[in-house]
């Protein structure tokens, strides 16, 4: 096998890790502060993408315009999610969470199907068949927008968490909660905001995806499944865990669909994840497991 | 023998009226065949087979608290092992299942060497069983010898003979069939539940380091959890492969089977003995249910059924947070027991715990660790 196919493969698969990586650190965020796993994350993503797909079906509005709109509303989404039925499952054992977020998936995923059918939708933008020529590299021209989009993003996200008071006080909330309690935060606010932020990600995230492929209602559950790998690899709760953890699953799953068979392209990422949990079980970028 | 006395003292502690409706609900359960009709009769052995996988799997994480969200592993794994030793060797399946335990037992010790080893609990865990079982998934879809994805087949064969050997035949051989694994699921749930190793679960489940401290093996006892519960769920593969004569990957191992394993004990009351049975009743009442109002109703869009079911899991489990049978038992007085019994309860009133089954008795906290300081002599 050539090696320019090989490298435009990593090439191609490293562009759409970027995209995943941003879907999984919605997920880590809201594990990193408010310690739920969850398990609608995926189905979210589905929805976002849907709403993308009706917006240009509808009015041909552009995934990157929609952007903006979905990730407000999926924000707002996330807060009200968090506060209104989630809250009050937080001192709840891990079970119950799961079967609470189970119940929000089976209904958002139903709804999605009932709404617009089982069949597989997507978005032919105009220049989706244009690509750059770098050296010995074709690379698509979506995928690079997708990445760059997915990586501002990150930093946008990285920023507020570094840079402003809000962002130091939700890590107070995740590094000491009863420390944050005790000077003042209000906790179940800061939990709701990071849920929103965690949402709102994964808006962004299904906005991109939409460009690089198709969604079903079953999308979801895949997608759920897709981030757990993705943040367990990086280590649950690690932002740049988060990013890298994606990266490095659409480097493999482009390279097992190209060396070995494209519906074995799961498999491999289910090996990563059960040998990082066997010899890292923190994951690559985690601090250690509790 | 101490094992079958053991076994009997498993129901002495319980209130009279307890160990009567147990009866009364068994006797009623084998007549049932008389008067059910084909479609009745199918839904019963619906509620029977996810009474006894939620049993199984109430042993790992109920009385272990050991989280597995990929228990269709195990289904898929036994009902593999027994069919394919049925189809191509022509091995019975009361021999199959003997090799489906066994290959079970041997999956389950491999994750569960590779997780306590390193000390991976909670959503680590369970993240792990996942990840087990859609490894496995993908791997039987290019799997030949079993058909791959397309799915492996066993010879139906339509007689009212009810072939006991082979497992073929009669809907009727297998409603007894399922009601013999319900049986065998609680008796064992029940027999751990009250002997040494249940104290060591709940030990473990409760707070593991204490446990540990106290001087339980906790390797040893999870390993233990996790292999019973692979056991017992083998053999409900083994029934899955014989009476629905058609395996695909694609289902079998799917997480959507997991999931539908663990919602009976969940809404039935985890930790319980009755929840699973219980939890598998009523979902699988109200699915059924939801089917027969949406056809009446004229409204069979795919997805309906799924949402309202959805809107029902959510709604048991914010207002019923320990599920259905807790609650019940304290309304029927099951809960209560004989002065002379022994007392098993771990965990305080309004905690998540085996609140059905086991004793309201007042055992304070001292029970907690008075199971786990035997552990020197055993």
């Amino acid at each position: 096998m050539p090696l320019e196919t090989v490298l435009n493969v990593v090439a191609s698969g490293l562009l759409a890790g970027l995209v995943y990586g941003l879907m999984a650190l919605g997920l880590s965020v809201i594990y990193g502060v408010v310690r739920i796993v969850n398990f609608a994350h995926g189905e979210l993503m589905a929805v976002a993408m849907y709403a993308a797909v009706i917006a240009f079906a509808a009015w041909g509005v552009d995934p990157l315009w929609m952007l903006v709109p979905v990730a407000a509303a999926f924000f707002g989404l996330g807060y009200v999610l968090q506060r209104g039925l989630i809250n009050p499952f937080i001192e709840r054992p891990e079970h119950s969470q799961f079967m609470l977020l189970l119940a929000v998936a089976l209904i958002l995923v139903n709804g999605l199907l009932v709404a617009f059918g089982p069949d597989a939708r997507n978005v032919q933008v105009d220049y989706a068949l244009e690509s750059y020529e770098i050296g010995p590299l074709l690379v698509d021209k979506v995928r690079v927008i997708c990445a760059a989009v997915a990586l501002a993003t990150c930093a946008l996200l990285f920023a507020v968490f570094r840079f402003t008071a809000f962002g130091k006080a939700i890590r107070a909330c995740a590094d000491n909660l009863l420390g944050a309690q005790v000077v003042g935060l209000n906790v179940s606010h800061l939990y709701a905001l990071t849920f929103a932020l965690g949402t709102a990600c994964v808006g962004v995230a299904g906005c991109l995806l939409v460009l690089l492929a198709d969604v079903t209602p079953n999308s979801g559950p895949a997608f759920t499944l897709l981030a757990f790998v993705i943040v367990i690899i990086g280590g649950l709760g690690s932002m740049p865990g988060a990013l890298a953890g994606g990266v490095l699953i659409g480097v493999s799953e482009a390279l097992a669909g190209l060396l070995i068979t494209p519906s074995a392209k799961s498999m491999i990422s289910f090996a990563l994840l059960i040998a990082v949990l066997a010899l890292r079980p923190q994951g690559l970028f985690g601090r250690a497991a509790r | 023998m101490s094992a079958l006395r053991d076994l009997g003292a498993v129901f002495t502690g319980s209130p009279v009226r307890c160990r009567v409706a147990l009866g009364v609900l068994l006797a009623v359960l084998i007549a049932l065949p008389l008067v059910l009709d084909r479609y009745l009769l199918s839904v019963m052995i619906l509620i029977l087979y996810f009474a006894y996988v939620g049993q199984a799997w109430n042993i790992m994480m109920g009385l272990c608290g050991q989280l597995s969200l990929g228990h269709a592993l195990y289904v898929g794994l036994g009902a593999y092992t027994a069919a394919a030793l049925y189809q191509h060797f022509g091995v019975i399946p009361w021999v199959g299942a003997v090799a489906a335990v066994g290959v079970c037992v041997a999956a389950a010790s491999a994750i569960g060497w590779l997780a306590f080893r390193f000390g991976i609990s909670g959503t680590y865990f369970a993240l792990l069983t996942i990840a087990f079982a859609e490894f496995t998934r993908i791997g039987f879809d290019h799997f030949g010898w079993v058909g791959g994805s397309g799915g492996f087949f066993l010879k139906v064969v339509q007689s009212d003979r009810m072939d006991w050997v082979n497992l073929r035949g009669h809907p009727v051989m297998f409603y007894y069939l399922a009601l013999g694994l319900a049986v065998l699921g609680f008796v064992v749930s029940a027999w751990i539940l009250r002997g040494r190793a249940g104290f060591y679960f709940r030990a473990i489940r409760d707070n593991e380091d204490a446990a540990r401290a106290a001087g339980v093996d906790t390797f040893r006892y999870k390993m233990f959890a996790v292999q019973v519960s692979a056991a017992l769920t083998a053999l409900a593969g083994v029934f899955f492969a014989f009476y629905y004569n058609n395996l695909f990957p694609e289902q079998i191992f799917n997480i959507g089977r997991s999931i539908e394993i663990i919602l009976a004990p969940i809404i039935g009351g985890i930790g319980t003995l009755f929840g699973p049975i219980l939890g598998a009743a009523v979902l699988t009442l109200l699915s059924e249910g939801l089917n027969e109002a949406l056809a009446a109703a004229g409204r069979e869009i795919p997805g309906v059924k799924q949402i309202l079911y959805g809107v029902a899991l959510g709604l048991a489990i914010m207002f019923m947070p320990h599920g259905i049978w807790p609650a019940l038992a304290r309304r029927l007085g099951f809960d209560r027991r004989d002065a002379d019994a022994p007392t098993a309860r771990l965990v305080p009133p309004g905690g998540d715990g085996p609140a059905g089954a086991p004793p309201a008795g007042a055992a304070p906290a001292g029970g907690r660790v008075a199971a786990p300081r035997k552990a020197g002599d055993g």
